[in-house]
C-alpha cells in the first residue's frame, strides 16, 4: 500500500512553504563563518565531524589492509603505529566526542525547548573555532613527524618517543576547551531558556541525555587538559611528573588520563542513548516507557561514570584494593544501561512499529549495544580481565559500544532529523539498504575480534602469529564492506540534498517541539510560539494527507473518538 | 584442574588456548558463566525485539492496543535482578583475582627484565635467557621491571598478564599444569617492534628443568667463544635490531664490518674494534653510527665480561 507522502505533489501544493529559512536567509562565506545561529553552527560542525570521520575511516581501512597478512602487507612497523594512533585520536577527539552533542545537539536543543538560540551564541561559535583549531593542531602533528603513542599517550613512552607529542597534545587540549564551551552553553540554556510550562520532566529524553553529557564535559575535561599540560611540561622542560627517570610515576599518568577518558566514554554513549529513546518512542507510536527511570539513569551513568576509571588499569600495577573497588563500582554502572534497554523494549511492546530508516538504526543499536554492554561484564570481572586486558577482545568491545552504539545512533539521529535540518526527504529504500549494510558489515568486522582476543591476540600488533590470520581476514573483509555501506549511506544523503522531495514540518508524527516548526526552521526557529505538548503524547499528532505529514490535533488527543490508525501511513 | 605432562600441543577450545596453569580453569569457568548469562540476555532482548517488530508493525488494519507507559514493579525488578547477577559476577571475579595475585609461600623465583623489544629472564644462579623456562607443576614467581617504557607480560595459555613498569617492581605467579611450549607476548604498546617482543614459555617435565638450567648456564664453559657468542647474540636480543646478513634494521648489520672505519652521527669516524663494540654494548648512546637513531638500550650489568667477549668474537667472525 502506498499512501500520502509517497505522492509529493499533494504535500508540496498545499503545505505552507515559508519563504525564508535559516539556510536561505543570508548568503556568502561570512554569513556562515561568522554566524551565531546555532543551526548553522550545527551544520558546520556536522560537515566538519563527518570529514574527520572520513579521515579516521580511511586510517581504519589502512590498518585493516595492513593486517591482511602477518608481517608487512602495505606499510612498515612505524607507519602502522602512527596509523592506529591517528585513527584512535581522530575518531575519539574529532569525531565521536563532538558528533551527537555538537552536531545534532546544537541544532536541536534550542528548537526542542522552543527557544531562539542557545544561551551564549557567540561562545557557541567560539567552541566551533576551537574545534577547528584543535583539529588543525592534530593534523599538523600528522605532518610534523606523526604520532605513535596510541591515543592514550601513556608515559614514559610518550615522553621519550620522537614523534610530535607536544603538537598533538596541544590539539587535544584545545579540543577539550571546545567541549567544555559546548557543555557549559547547553547547561545554561537548559536551565534558563525553557518555556515556563516545560518542567524538567517534560523535557525530551534526548535533552536529559545531553544535559548529563554536558555535566561530564564540564567536570571531566579540565582534568585531561591539566594532564596533557603536565605531559608537555615533562617533555619540553624535563619536569619529572610521570617519567621514573626524572623521579615521576608512570601509573599516575594512567590515573589522570582515565579520570577523564572513562567519563568521556559516557560523553560518547549517553547522547546516543538519548537519540535512541526518541526514535523508539516515535516509531513505536507510544509514549516512552518509564520516562523517569530513563531520565534518572542518564544522570546515574554520568555520576557513576566518574568512579570507575581504574577498571582500565587492572593489570597496571595499581594496588589490589583499588582494583577490587573499581571492579565493584564498574558493575554498578552496568545497571542503568540495562534499565534503558529494557525500557526501550517495553516501549515497543504493543506499539505500532514503523520500520523506516531511523528505526532500523535504532533496532541495530539495541542489537549492537547489547553485545557491547554484555561483553563489558567480562572485562569488569577481575579474573577474566587479567586475561582479556589489552587484547582484541577489548578492541571489539569498545567498537561495539562506540561504533555499533554511538555511530549507529548518530546515523539514526541524522536520518531522523535530516528532514528538519535540510528540508529534504531521502530514499527510504536506499536508506534501509545502507543501514542493513552497515549492520551486517559491522558484525563481520568486529565479532571475529572477540574470538581472536580471548585466544590471546594482543591489540596494537603490527605482526601476529599465523593462527590469527583467518580472523584478521574476516575482519578486513568486513571493514571494507563497512566502508562501502557507509558510502551508500553518504550517497543517500547527498542524493537527498540534490534531488530529495521537500519535507513536511512533521514527517514522523513526533510530538517534540522541533516538529512544530517548518522544515527547515526559520532563522529564529518558530514563526509563532510553539504549543504546549507532552513530548511523548504521540496521539496529539494526526496525519494530514494535505500536508503530507503530521499536525497537531485540535482536540485533546488521547482516546479521541476520531482517532483511527488505519488512516495513518502503514509504511513510507 | 588438568595436569598433563607432555600435552602442550593441544589446540584448546573455540574461545581459548588449552588451559595450562592452575588458575586458568577458574578464569575459563567464570568466562563461560558470563558467556551463558550474556547469551541468555542477548537472546531475550533481541528475541523480544524481533517478536515485537513482527507482531506490532504498523500495517493496514492493525489496531494498536492500549498499553501502560510505566510500571514501577517491573522496572524495579529489571534493575534488581541484573544487579544481583552482577554482584555474583563481581564476587567470582574478585575471588579468582585474589588467587591469581597471591603467590603461595614456596615459589621458584625468576627475575624479568623487559626492554624495547626483548625479554631477559634471570634465574637464581644468575644465568639469563630470553625464553622463560620453568618447571612443571611448581609455583613460579616472576619479579619484573622495565628499563625503558611500560611493557606487559602476557601468557595466554596461563590466562595471566601483568604490566612491567619502569622504576618499580611488579610481580606475578603461576603454576604450569601442562608441559610444552607456549607463547609469551608483550601486551602493552611499547613502540616500533611491540608486536615482535615475543618469547616462549618452555615448561620442562618434572626433573628436567634443573638439568636444562645447569647445561644452559655453562654455555661459555662448554662451547667455543664464537659459538657461545652466536647463541648470546640471538638469545639476549641483539638480533632484534642487528642482522648478520648485511641488511640494516633498527641498528646496523655486523656483516664484514669488524675492523672497518665507520662514521658517527657527530661527523667523526671510528674504527670498529673490540673497544668500540664493548663501549657500544655498555653505553650505546655515546657514539652512534651515522644514519641510525640513538635507541639502543644499555646492557650494563646484564652481560658479564666473558659474555661480551664471546659476542665480540662472534662479530669478528662475520666476514
Amino acid at each position: 500500500m502506498s499512501v500520502a507522502y509517497d505522492e509529493p505533489e499533494v504535500g508540496e501544493l498545499l503545505a505552507p512553504v515559508p519563504s525564508e529559512n535559516y539556510l536561505n536567509c543570508s548568503h556568502g562565506f561570512w554569513s556562515w563563518a561568522a554566524t551565531v545561529d546555532h543551526k548553522r553552527i550545527s551544520i558546520m560542525y556536522l560537515v566538519s565531524v563527518l570529514s574527520a570521520f572520513l579521515l579516521g575511516g580511511i586510517l581504519a581501512l589502512m590498518i585493516r589492509m595492513e593486517l591482511w597478512t602477518p608481517g608487512r602487507t602495505i606499510m612498515d612497523h612505524d607507519t602502522y603505529n602512527h596509523t592506529f594512533t591517528l585513527h584512535g585520536a581522530v575518531m575519539t577527539f574529532l569525531f565521536i566526542i563532538p558528533s551527537i552533542p555538537a552536531a545534532l545537539g546544537n541544532f536541536l536543543l534550542p528548537v526542542m525547548i522552543g527557544a531562539k538560540d542557545v544561551a551564549f551564541p557567540r561562545m557557541n561559535l567560539g567552541s566551533y573555532y576551537l574545534w577547528l583549531g584543535g583539529a588543525l593542531f592534530l593534523l599538523a602533528a600528522i605532518v610534523l613527524g606523526g604520532l605513535d603513542t596510541g591515543w592514550t599517550f601513556y608515559t614514559p613512552y610518550s615522553t621519550t618517543t620522537n614523534s610530535s607529542v607536544i603538537t598533538a597534545s596541544m590539539g587535544v587540549f584545545i579540543l577539550g576547551f571546545s567541549s567544555i564551551f559546548t557543555g557549559l552553553n547547553f547547561i545554561v540554556t537548559m536551565h534558563t531558556m525553557r518555556p515556563p510550562w516545560m518542567t524538567w520532566f517534560k523535557l525530551p529524553l534526548f535533552l536529559w541525555a545531553i544535559y548529563a553529557t554536558s555535566i561530564i564535559q564540564v567536570l571531566a575535561t579540565p582534568v585531561l587538559g591539566i594532564t596533557l599540560m603536565l605531559l608537555i611540561a615533562e617533555r619540553a622542560l624535563g619536569i619529572g611528573i610521570f617519567d621514573p627517570k626524572l623521579g615521576g610515576d608512570p601509573v599516575l599518568f594512567q590515573h589522570f588520563f582515565w579520570f577523564y577518558s572513562h567519563p568521556a566514554v559516557y560523553i560518547m554513549i549517553l547522547p546516543a542513548m538519548g537519540v535512541i529513546s526518541e526514535l523508539i518512542a516515535v516509531f513505536s507510536r507510544k509514549p516512552i516507557f518509564g520516562y523517569r527511570f530513563i531520565a534518572y539513569s542518564s544522570l546515574a551513568i554520568a555520576l557513576l561514570g566518574f568512579l570507575v576509571w581504574g577498571h582500565h588499569m587492572f593489570t597496571s600495577g595499581q594496588s589490589r584494593i583499588s582494583a577490587i573497588v573499581f571492579s565493584a563500582l564498574t558493575f554498578t554502572v552496568s545497571i542503568p544501561s540495562a534499565i534503558k534497554v529494557f525500557n526501550w523494549l517495553a516501549t515497543m511492546y504493543r506499539g505500532s512499529i514503523l520500520l523506516v530508516t531511523p528505526m532500523c538504526y535504532a533496532l541495530s543499536f539495541i542489537f549492537l549495544f547489547t553485545i557491547g554492554g554484555l561483553t563489558g561484564l567480562f572485562l569488569g570481572a577481575l579474573a577474566v580481565d587479567v586475561h582479556l586486558h589489552d587484547t582484541y577482545f577489548v578492541v571489539a568491545h569498545f567498537h561495539y559500544v562506540m561504533m555499533g552504539g554511538t555511530l549507529v545512533a548518530f546515523l539514526g539521529g541524522l536520518f531522523y532529523w535530516w528532514p528538519k535540518m535540510t528540508g529534504r526527504m531521502y530514499s527510504e529504500t536506499w536508506g534501509r539498504i545502507g543501514c542493513l549494510g552497515v549492520f551486517v558489515a559491522f558484525n563481520l568486522t568486529f565479532f571475529p575480534q572477540f574470538i581472536m582476543g580471548s585466544r590471546g591476540m594482543p591489540r596494537r600488533y603490527y605482526n601476529y602469529p599465523p593462527q590469527f590470520q583467518f580472523y584478521h581476514q574476516m575482519s578486513t573483509v568486513g571493514s571494507f564492506l563497512l566502508g562501502l555501506s557507509l558510502c551508500v549511506v553518504a550517497g543517500v544523503l547527498i542524493h537527498s540534498l540534490l534531488r530529495g522531495r521537500k519535507a513536511p514540518a512533521n514527517p514522523w508524527g513526533a510530538a517534540t517541539l522541533e516538529w512544530q516548526t517548518s522544515s527547515p526552521p526559520p532563522l529564529y526557529n518558530f514563526d509563532t510560539d510553539p504549543v504546549e505538548v507532552d513530548p511523548y503524547d504521540l496521539e496529539s499528532q494526526v496525519f494530514d494527507p494535505l500536508l503530507g505529514g503530521y499536525r497537531l490535533r485540535e482536540f485533546p488527543a488521547r482516546n479521541h473518538p476520531d482517532h483511527d490508525l488505519a488512516s495513518e501511513p502503514a509504511r513510507v | 584442574m588438568i595436569l598433563a605432562e607432555g600435552g602442550g600441543s593441544d589446540n584448546g577450545s573455540f574461545w581459548f588456548p588449552a588451559p595450562s596453569s592452575s588458575n586458568a580453569s577458574q578464569v575459563d569457568s567464570l568466562f563461560n558463566f558470563i558467556l551463558s548469562l550474556s547469551a541468555f540476555f542477548f537472546v531475550l532482548i533481541v528475541g523480544l525485539m524481533l517478536i515485537f517488530v513482527v507482531r506490532y508493525r504498523r500495517r493496514p488494519g492493525y489496531v494498536q492496543a492500549p498499553a501502560s507507559d510505566h510500571n514501577n514493579t517491573l522496572e524495579i525488578l529489571w534493575s534488581v535482578i541484573p544487579g544481583i547477577l552482577t554482584i555474583f559476577i563481581f564476587f567470582r571475579g574478585f575471588m579468582g583475582y585474589l588467587d591469581m595475585r597471591t603467590p603461595p609461600s614456596e615459589t621458584y623465583e625468576i627475575k624479568v627484565n623487559a626492554k624495547k623489544w626483548s625479554w631477559a629472564f634471570q634465574y637464581p644462579n644468575g644465568y639469563i635467557d630470553n625464553d622463560l623456562h620453568i618447571p612443571f607443576n611448581r609455583p613460579v614467581k616472576l619479579t619484573m621491571t622495565s628499563e625503558d617504557v611500560i611493557h606487559s607480560l602476557f601468557i595466554p595459555a596461563f590466562r595471566t598478564k601483568m604490566d612491567i613498569v619502569p622504576g618499580r617492581y611488579t610481580s606475578m605467579w603461576f603454576d604450569a599444569t601442562r608441559t610444552g611450549e607456549f607463547p609469551l607476548l608483550c601486551a602493552e604498546y611499547c613502540g616500533t617492534k611491540h608486536s615482535e617482543m615475543l618469547a616462549n614459555v618452555v615448561v620442562h617435565p618434572s626433573g628436567e628443568f634443573e638439568k636444562w638450567l645447569e647445561q644452559a648456564s655453562n654455555l661459555l664453559a662448554t662451547l667455543p667463544p664464537v659459538e657461545a657468542g652466536k647463541i648470546l647474540f640471538t638469545r639476549r636480543g641483539c638480533a632484534q635490531c642487528h642482522t648478520i646478513d648485511g641488511s640494516a634494521r633498527t641498528g646496523p648489520s655486523f656483516k664484514g664490518t669488524f675492523g672497518t672505519k665507520q662514521s658517527l652521527t657527530d661527523g667523526s669516524s671510528i674504527e670498529m674494534d673490540e673497544n668500540y663494540i664493548r663501549e657500544s654494548i655498555l653505553e650505546p648512546l655515546k657514539k652512534v653510527r651515522a644514519g641510525y637513531r640513538p635507541v639502543m638500550p644499555s646492557y650494563k650489568g646484564q652481560l658479564k665480561d666473558p659474555e661480551i667477549d664471546a659476542i665480540i668474537e662472534f662479530i669478528k667472525s662475520l666476514k
